[in-house]
């Protein structure tokens, strides 16, 4: 058992918090970059009037210096207090808590659906090379990581939800039956992106495993073929599985946004979308830095995970 | 999305593109030039040969199914949605086209500074590339070309920024493998200037490469413009792009499903074969490079 030095912990998370306080700081910058100037942003459809000005002026400590400004937005961030969206007026903290749940519990039927399949699927087509299954699953490989998400929502759709009826249109359903019925196409749609990725990692690496002088040595020594394939093989193949984790992620983020859009699901991933074409600037920088800390983190973690499962690798050379 | 996949060693998973007689091709590969060349006819020559004018409305028609006249029908605008589907290659083709060959330039003359100079030079191209591959690319665009209001070409100068990481990785590394090669010590020793080296005698032997995986970043770059244009974002409403007809037509799934399914169709099998030729091409050069 190989334990993480805490050096290293240590020196990583001082590095996200770096990070994550640069993006902070860009995203702030963002009420200044974007067209228009930052009282009209603010105002958003409000009548510009002097006194609305001079109100929105004092409420967003406007008359300060840009960097005062930063450090006042950074420390109500900080407090999860990131304002009033300007488009529906309701804090932009509570308002991501209610699209919040629906986007997890998206990710996490959809991130189901492609360990569950992609692993299984990846490791019977490296044993069954050449085989019609393995064509097959190269086959899906290849679609699912280069059509979008968009375009398999919309076919499954019309497959399954217009021409056969077994599943919704839109809607996210009430109940957990209701709930999983709903979500199973869009989460179907999302899965099918992470699978091609899943799918070529898996099958890539437990080729390569198989090939390995310890895999012939077991089957030499008559070990059950069961036991070679999982605990020889599949075990050094998890690690370029894991490691793709936060490769994954990033997939399914933006897999997300697009599969909200097309079933029509009021999570997170429509909230961006929406917000940033009305330019719901103090919703927009809560969103971006919700997702940038979800990567980062997720990186990290994936990281560390590969550091546990593969002793062999050194500290020194898993660099952020 | 984050960007182009990095190139996986080995077994790269393509579709038995490369089968045991050396010569003879595949027919998913054949069938995948003949996709591209219709494709690529369509966006050089679209809106002449379309049998209608894609933008033409005809309110008295209005949403109608697939017909004689109009092969895949109409859509609420009356608009021919098969002259429209033809139409859209060319915003297809002409921004993932600039985004491929960009991030391959940018790729090229980043990834052979760093793989042939190393030192400082590699370490803060490296660290660049880490930074920009970290991040969510697609994600980035959405917000960046949202919050600006920028058109088709703000997304597409975007994702060529966002998308040269990946080249740069492969420039880097196949430059890494040249640099110790004999003609290139002759060239060094010959006293020619460090950029003839690099660009006129390395890059020669880098680019196959980067050519094959231009193929790959065209089909990330036309999936996520697409994407873009899907979400509202890009191109302006009413264009005939596949990614806008897709979002315009999506309402109509009960009505006339061929709007819909038309454009996503077109997306799913030109996205499909330039990866499969993409495939390809990497498995080729890198047998070629085996063999020698």
């Amino acid at each position: 058992m190989t334990t993480v030095p805490l050096l290293y912990v240590a020196r990583r998370l001082l590095a996200l918090v770096l990070i994550i306080i640069v993006i902070s700081f860009v995203v702030f910058s963002l009420l200044y970059l974007a067209p228009g100037s930052p009282e009209q942003i603010l105002l958003g459809a409000r009548p510009a009037t002097p006194e609305t000005i001079r109100a929105i002026r004092d409420e967003y400590h406007l008359n300060d210096s840009f960097l005062e400004q930063y450090k006042t937005w950074a420390e109500g961030a900080v407090r999860f207090d990131f304002g009033r969206s300007i488009r529906t007026n309701e804090p932009v903290t509570a308002a991501i808590k209610d699209r919040f749940g629906l986007t997890l519990q998206l990710g996490f039927f959809a991130f189901l659906i492609t360990m569950l399949l992609g692993v299984p699927l990846g490791i019977f087509a490296a044993v069954r090379k050449q085989s019609a299954l393995d064509r097959g699953v190269v086959g899906i490989s290849v679609v699912g990581i280069s059509v979008p998400a968009f375009a398999t929502g919309i076919l499954l759709l019309y497959i399954f939800a217009v021409a056969l009826g077994w599943f919704p249109v839109f809607g996210q359903g009430s109940g957990a039956v209701g709930r999983i019925h709903h979500l199973t196409l869009p989460a179907v749609a999302l899965a099918l992106t992470g699978m091609g990725l899943i799918l070529k990692l898996t099958r890539t690496a437990m080729i390569s495993a198989l090939e390995t002088d310890y895999v012939t040595f077991a089957r030499a020594r008559g070990i059950p073929e069961r036991r070679v394939l999982t605990a020889y093989a599949l075990r050094n193949a998890l690690i370029p599985i894991v490691t793709a984790g936060g490769l994954l992620l990033a997939y399914m983020l933006a897999g997300t946004v697009l599969v909200e859009v097309t079933f029509a699901l009021p999570g997170m991933g429509s909230l961006l979308v929406d917000s940033v074409r009305t330019l719901d600037l103090p919703m927009v920088q809560a969103l971006v830095i919700l997702i940038a800390v979800i990567v980062v983190v997720v990186n990290l973690v994936a990281d560390l995970i590969y550091v546990l499962i593969d002793p062999r690798i050194s500290f020194t050379k898993v660099d952020l | 999305m984050s960007g182009p996949l990095p190139e996986v060693p080995g077994d790269a998973g393509s579709l038995r593109v490369l089968p045991t007689t050396r010569r003879s091709v595949s027919p998913i590969v054949i069938a995948a030039m003949l996709v591209l060349g219709i494709v690529l006819v369509c966006a050089a020559i679209g809106p002449r040969i379309a049998p209608h004018d894609p933008n033409e409305q005809d309110l008295f028609v209005g949403l109608s199914d697939p017909s004689a006249q109009h092969w895949l029908g109409t859509d609420d605008l009356g608009r021919d949605i098969f002259s429209r589907t033809v139409a859209g290659a060319r915003s297809a083709v002409v921004g993932p086209l600039i985004i491929a060959v960009g991030a391959m330039l940018i790729g090229a003359v980043l990834g052979l500074l760093a793989g042939y100079n190393g030192g400082a030079v590699d370490s803060g191209v490296s660290r660049w590339v880490e930074l920009v591959y970290a991040l969510p690319a697609l994600l980035v665009a959405i917000v960046v070309v949202g919050v600006f209001g920028g058109g088709y070409f703000l997304a597409v100068f975007l994702l060529v920024i966002l998308f040269s990481p990946v080249d740069t990785r492969i420039a880097r590394g196949a430059a890494l493998d040249q640099r110790s090669r004999p003609y290139v010590e002759a060239a060094r020793l010959l006293d020619l200037p460090r950029w003839q080296i690099m660009y006129r005698h390395i890059w020669p032997n880098v680019m196959p490469y980067s050519l094959a995986n231009a193929f790959l970043t065209f089909a990330f770059a036309l999936v996520s413009l697409a994407a873009l244009s899907y979400l509202g974002l890009g191109v302006g409403p009413g264009a005939a792009d596949w990614g806008r007809m897709l979002s315009e037509s999506r309402t109509l799934l009960f009505d006339n499903p061929a709007a819909a399914i038309a454009p996503g169709v077109a997306i799913a099998l030109t996205a499909v074969s330039v990866s499969v030729l993409g495939d390809w091409l990497s498995e080729r050069f890198s047998e070629r490079g085996r063999s020698r």
